[in-house]
This record gives C-alpha cells, structure tokens and sequence, in this order.
C-alpha cells in the first residue's frame, strides 16, 4: 500500500487537468467523477470526452478506447507472468481493473511475485487520488488562473519521464526501446499524420520492443522472479 | 442518458482489455522474444505516448520545453514520480513568466 502513496499523489494532480477538461466539454462534476471511478486511464478518458462532446458514435468510441487502451492487454499479459498462486480467478477479475500505466511500472519493478493483497493496497490508493482528483479539478478547475492550469498539462508526461528514465539510464537496452518509440512517434506526428494519434503510439511501441527484444533478448532474472 | 451510455461502453471496453488477458492467460510465456518483448513495451508505450505530445501539453513550446527540461533532469537521478512531476509543472509555470 504504501508504493501506491506516490501513484495516488501523482493521480491527484493529473486527474485535476481531467475534471478541468471534462467540464470544459461540457460534463458535470458527478459525471466526470463517474469517468474517472469506471475507467481509471487518463489517455482513454480524455479521447472519451472528446468524442462525447463532439457527439461522436459508439462505434468511434469502441474502437478509440481499444486503440488508446490496448498497451493494458500487454501490461496485463505481462503482469499475468508473475502472479503468485493465491491469485485465484476471482481477484484477477477484480485487480485487473486496477492496470494502469504507473502501477503496472511498480508491480512489474517488484522482485517477489505479486499477491492479491499488494495490488488492492495499491489499487485503492490510486483510485481514491484518481476520482477525489477529477471532482476537485472537475468542481473548482474554472477558478484557477489559466496559466496555472495550462502548466498542470505536463504533469502527466513528467510522470512517465520518471518512470522511463532511471531503467534507461541503467540498461542500454531500454535507452534503445525508448529512443526508437520516441523517434518513431514523431515520424508519424509529422510525416505519417494519416496514421490517428492511437495507432501511432501502438506501432511505435511494438516497433521499439520488438527490436529491443530482438537484439537485447533478457535474461530470465531480469524479465520476471522465479 | 445518452452520457450514461457513452460511459457505459468506454468502461466495458477498457475492462475487457485488462482482465481478459489477465484473467486468462495462466501458462507461462516460453518464447523468449515474446518474454523480452513484453519486457521493453511498457517503456516503448510510455515513451511513443510522451514524445513529441509533451511539448503540446501546456499550450506554449516554451513552458513546455522548460517543464520537459526540469522533468528529465530529476527523473535521470531518480527522484520519487510525484515530485519530478510537479516539478515539471511549477518550472512550466515559471518560464510562463518570461514569455
């Protein structure tokens, strides 16, 4: 419970610029709320309302949030290496609802195989900082000053910087992966700008690993305990 | 209405991608590539998903290279998630001073 400590404080104020967004768009409180409580992803939320408030189809909104969100299925497979035994069916249906980008990064940085416990600690941190975020960004984001909030644009991305940098400062490998996504992302950003936002972020990633696990293949110790 | 049920179908979409492959997947992963591939997406996703969007997110490139500037520097030495986070906002913020 206490790794989720940072997640929550991290959702906190990321889920603020959301509850700021969704109103924006035209959302109430409680339904920006009720976003961020049933779905607990900041890519896919903020495409959702999106699409909600340009009226979009239900159609575009299955298929975005299985572009957006379909790096959890690889989390999640990912994840599903290392449960440990007491992970009976029943807590994977109701932990996997809690696979988000940064908890993923701490359950996979874990040495021991992960119990149902440690990530419903975790989880529940996360989800209380998430939703009490967007209610407050939600409920009083139209009384702070715009630079303020603008400047609340990067705190999400300053979070996934923290979480690349330090294994890319230490393997070579993962320097790799990470540059060849970053170079990829901009190419389809600026040359391939047919290609949507979510199909670019998907091809690029898979690109990038499979490269790195083509020429950095891991040893057993490092991709998962044993 | 109409809300409850954009909502109702961007949750069920987002569920099922995390649990079924959670839920289901019980053998263990033999190929190797598949294990080192599964080993480096996380950092591939995270990484396509920052750049170049980072220097979007605050609506000025300046404040936005400002902030990106002060994230890398802590995240390189490590710093708690939180705190390379915030700073990456109050050093975005304060570069919005000087433009």
């Amino acid at each position: 419970m206490y790794d989720g400590i940072p997640i929550g404080l991290g959702y906190l104020s990321v889920s603020f610029g959301f509850g700021i967004k969704a109103v924006q768009s035209g959302i109430s409180v409680l339904g920006a709320a009720v976003i961020s409580a049933t779905n607990l992803t900041s890519a896919g939320q903020a495409a959702g309302v999106d699409i909600i408030a340009a009226g979009g189809t239900l159609i575009e909104m299955i298929l975005v949030q299985l572009v957006i969100n379909l790096r959890y299925s690889l989390m999640a497979l990912s994840l599903s290496q290392k449960l440990d035994t007491s992970f009976t069916p029943p807590h994977r249906f109701a932990a996997s609802f809690g696979i988000t980008d940064e908890i993923f990064a701490v359950c996979s940085a874990q040495k021991e195989r992960l119990r149902p416990s440690y990530m419903y600690g975790m989880i529940s941190i996360a989800f209380v900082g998430w939703v009490a975020g967007t209610a407050l960004g939600a409920a009083a984001g139209q009384l702070l000053p715009a630079d303020i909030s603008s400047a609340m644009g990067i705190v999400l991305y300053g979070m996934f910087l923290a979480i690349i940098m330090p294994p890319a400062r230490k393997q070579l490998s993962v320097l790799l992966v990470v540059l060849i996504a970053a170079a990829s992302s901009v190419l389809f950003r600026y040359v391939l700008t047919a290609v949507s936002d979510g199909f670019a972020i998907i091809i690029s990633a898979v690109a990038a690993a499979a490269v790195g696990a083509l020429l950095f293949p891991i040893k057993d110790e490092e991709a998962e305990t044993q | 209405m109409k809300l409850t049920v954009y909502i109702l179908v961007m949750a069920s979409v987002t569920y099922l991608i995390r649990m079924v492959p959670f839920a289901f997947f019980r053998k263990k992963i033999k190929s190797g590539f598949f294990r080192s591939f599964l080993y480096y997406i996380p950092y591939a996703v995270l990484s396509a998903m920052t750049i170049p969007a980072i220097f979007y997110s605050t609506g000025s490139y300046i404040t936005a290279i400002a902030g990106t500037a002060a994230a890398i520097v802590l995240a390189y030495f490590g710093l708690p998630l939180i705190a390379v986070a915030l700073a990456a906002a109050a050093a975005a913020y304060i570069a919005g001073f000087f433009i």
